[in-house]
């Protein structure tokens, strides 16, 4: 064996500091006192002391605090007991078992390593040190002691302790500034007072629980995911997973909140635009795929909200990001003239079992078994849209095109504004009730209800939004007869189901510009390694 | 002590930031007494050489009811909407 092992400097229970490595040869024991075998252990320890204590340094790093010393009492033992506590040292010296016997010898070099109560193992010890330190055999009464005992796992292995020493190790994936929180200051109020908050309280991104949010994703805690606006900042994996759990997210939302990053960070969907519009708009990401059962998505009963751990935080950490690494914060570049309850989150799940159509990733041309989030900028709803009388599939798609006419504002058409309609699961019964009822077709029809002559939309002294006076004059009587519907194109009518079995409730989203100068909706596929 | 990590892009410094001076002395000052023995002797000495050097300001003297416990809410809002400035006093 020609390892070296890390060095240390812990106190002893007199106070007195103990370096490692020191002069001549070690016997290096990791302990902890609640430990049986430990116990068993310590007298032979100090028999060991006793016989070879003149020539062998012998030096007990304990892992058991103020009980460190109760050990000590109880088997009398003379050698230090070093205070590791902190269980740095257990950590550095990379053991897995307590005790945790090492025989280094001069050159620092370990010659023999073993944990738990082997007796043989001890036994072999005993002699192998009387021999390289040329003195006498301990006297131990070997017979009287166990064959074997397994030993505890050492104490910083626990989790709590681990992700910590982790997180503080030299070579951390951490990079991130660490803030340190005075004893005297409560952490939710630090975090609220340093603006890291949306308005609700948020958990905190402690190292040890980033680590442990950086195990949802394969991909490694520096790599760049998205540049975000409108500070342009750079949000790392590590970033990502900061926000995360300040959100209240698990590990596995990991990769959900990451495709959602890279899709709103896009050109197309232009964040910056949503953050900023004082119209108030804020993404709305639809999850697909297998994902969505495997972690715990809610597509069914309440899924607009709330009450689901996994909708709720994936949307919220994502409007986090935004605001803290993007630097988007109201009164800032977010401008909003009212806001909006979808600024804090917005996120749920396609009910595409409950569905008769593609679902929307495989609409967008991804397979059926690929993850995929959408996002989507709106800027109202959802908007119930309530037909409990309807009985025919015309009918119903004509309550649900009759249901649009408020986007933006009824008497407005021809509009190149997305709407995102979620139809319930009743609401699709009734439309499969006579054959197969396509999304093409649930469009064709909201298009074909809510055709009105574009003199409907001239700006009178009801409302003076529309087409201005002077231009319906020029336009002329033949022209404002002209049919146009809600929406310059069906494409603009994106088409989810959600929501439970009962209740004859679809509901809409409503829009914020699209197109090159607005916002379009993308989709991205969830990286899951 | 609880450690966090910085969620934002880093910066700006992450501080308990000074209140910006306004580099004149005007309008009201509150000395706010916290109820230490002999406060009120550091207190009058300080309203003294203020009222002294700067003629033309208002001086509003407070107390908090025990020095061992933090100062009441409506105590520090009354002191908030009433003065310019504060110095709180610790003495002995």
């Amino acid at each position: 064996m020609t390892e070296t092992k890390p060095s240390f400097s812990l106190k002893s229970l007199s106070g007195d500091t103990h370096t490692f490595p020191g002069d001549g040869p070690h016997l290096v024991v990791f302990v902890k006192e609640d430990c049986e075998t430990c116990n068993t252990a310590a007298p032979v320890v100090e028999a060991l002391h006793k016989a070879y204590g003149e020539k062998l340094r012998v030096l007990m790093p304990g892992q058991s605090g103020a009980d460190n010393a109760a050990l000590k009492e109880r088997h009398g033992l003379m050698f230090p007991i070093l205070d590791d506590t902190s269980c740095k040292t257990s950590f550095d010296w990379d053991i897995e078992i307590v005790p945790s016997v090492f025989w280094i010898d001069a050159n620092g070099r370990v010659r023999s390593h073993f944990e738990g109560f082997v007796r043989e193992e001890w036994e072999r010890l005993s002699a192998d040190l009387a021999r390289s330190l040329d003195v006498p055999q301990a006297q131990i009464d070997w017979a009287s002691l166990p064959a074997w005992r397994p030993g505890c796992g050492s104490k910083h292995l626990y989790p709590e302790i681990y992700d910590k020493l982790r997180a503080s190790a030299e070579g951390s994936v951490i990079q991130a500034r660490r803030i340190d929180i005075a004893p005297a200051d409560d952490v939710i109020e630090f975090m609220f007072d340093q603006g890291f908050s949306d308005g609700l309280p948020l958990v905190p991104p402690t190292p040890e629980r980033v680590l442990r949010m950086l195990e949802g994703t394969h991909r490694p805690a520096q790599d760049l995911v998205a540049t975000v606006p409108p500070n342009m900042g750079e949000a790392t994996v590590e970033k990502i997973a900061i926000n995360a759990v300040m959100a209240g997210c698990k590990p596995e939302y990991m990769p959900v909140v990451i495709a959602a990053l890279e899709a709103v960070c896009t050109d197309a969907f232009n964040i910056h635009g949503v953050t900023a519009t004082t119209m108030g708009a804020a993404p709305v990401i639809v999850v697909n795929g297998p994902i969505r059962d495997r972690i715990g998505m809610n597509k069914g009963l309440c899924a607009l909200g709330s009450g689901n751990r996994a909708n709720a935080t994936i949307g919220r950490a994502l409007r986090l990001i935004v605001g803290n690494v993007g630097g988007g914060k109201p009164g800032g570049v977010e401008r909003s003239t009212l806001g909006n309850p979808m600024k804090y989150t917005m996120c749920f799940a396609e009910n595409e079992e409950r569905s008769p159509w593609p679902p929307l990733h495989v609409e967008r041309g991804f397979k059926k078994e690929d993850s995929v989030v959408t996002v989507f900028a709106m800027t109202g709803g959802p908007v119930h849209i309530v037909d409990q009388e309807s009985r025919k599939p015309e009918q119903v798609a004509g309550s649900i095109g009759l249901g649009l006419e408020g986007v933006f504002l009824p008497k407005l058409r021809n509009l190149p504004i997305d709407a995102l309609l979620v139809v319930c699961p009743e609401h699709i019964d009734t439309l499969m009730s006579e054959g197969d009822y396509t999304k093409d077709r649930l469009r064709a029809r909201i298009q074909e209800v809510t055709r009105r002559p574009l003199s409907e939309m001239v700006a009178d002294e009801t409302s003076g939004a529309g087409i201005p006076k002077a231009t319906a004059e020029k336009m002329g009587a033949g022209k404002l007869k002209t049919e146009v519907p809600k929406f310059a194109g069906p494409e603009y009518i994106h088409i989810v189901v959600a929501g439970s079995d009962a209740g004859k409730f679809s509901s809409a989203f409503h829009g914020w510009a699209t197109g090159e100068i607005g916002s379009q909706s993308v989709s991205r596929k969830i990286d899951l390694g | 002590m609880t450690t966090i990590l910085d969620p934002t892009d880093e910066r700006k410094p992450v501080v308990r930031q000074i209140t910006p001076r306004a580099g004149a002395l005007t309008g009201t000052v509150g000395l706010l007494d916290i109820r230490k023995p002999r406060g009120n002797v550091l207190l009058d000495e300080l309203e003294r050489q203020l009222t002294t050097a700067v003629p033309g300001i208002t001086v509003k003297r407070y107390s908090k009811p025990t020095f061992t416990k933090p100062c009441p809410d409506d105590l520090r809002r009354e002191i908030a909407g009433e003065v310019d400035y504060v110095v709180e006093a610790l003495a002995d």
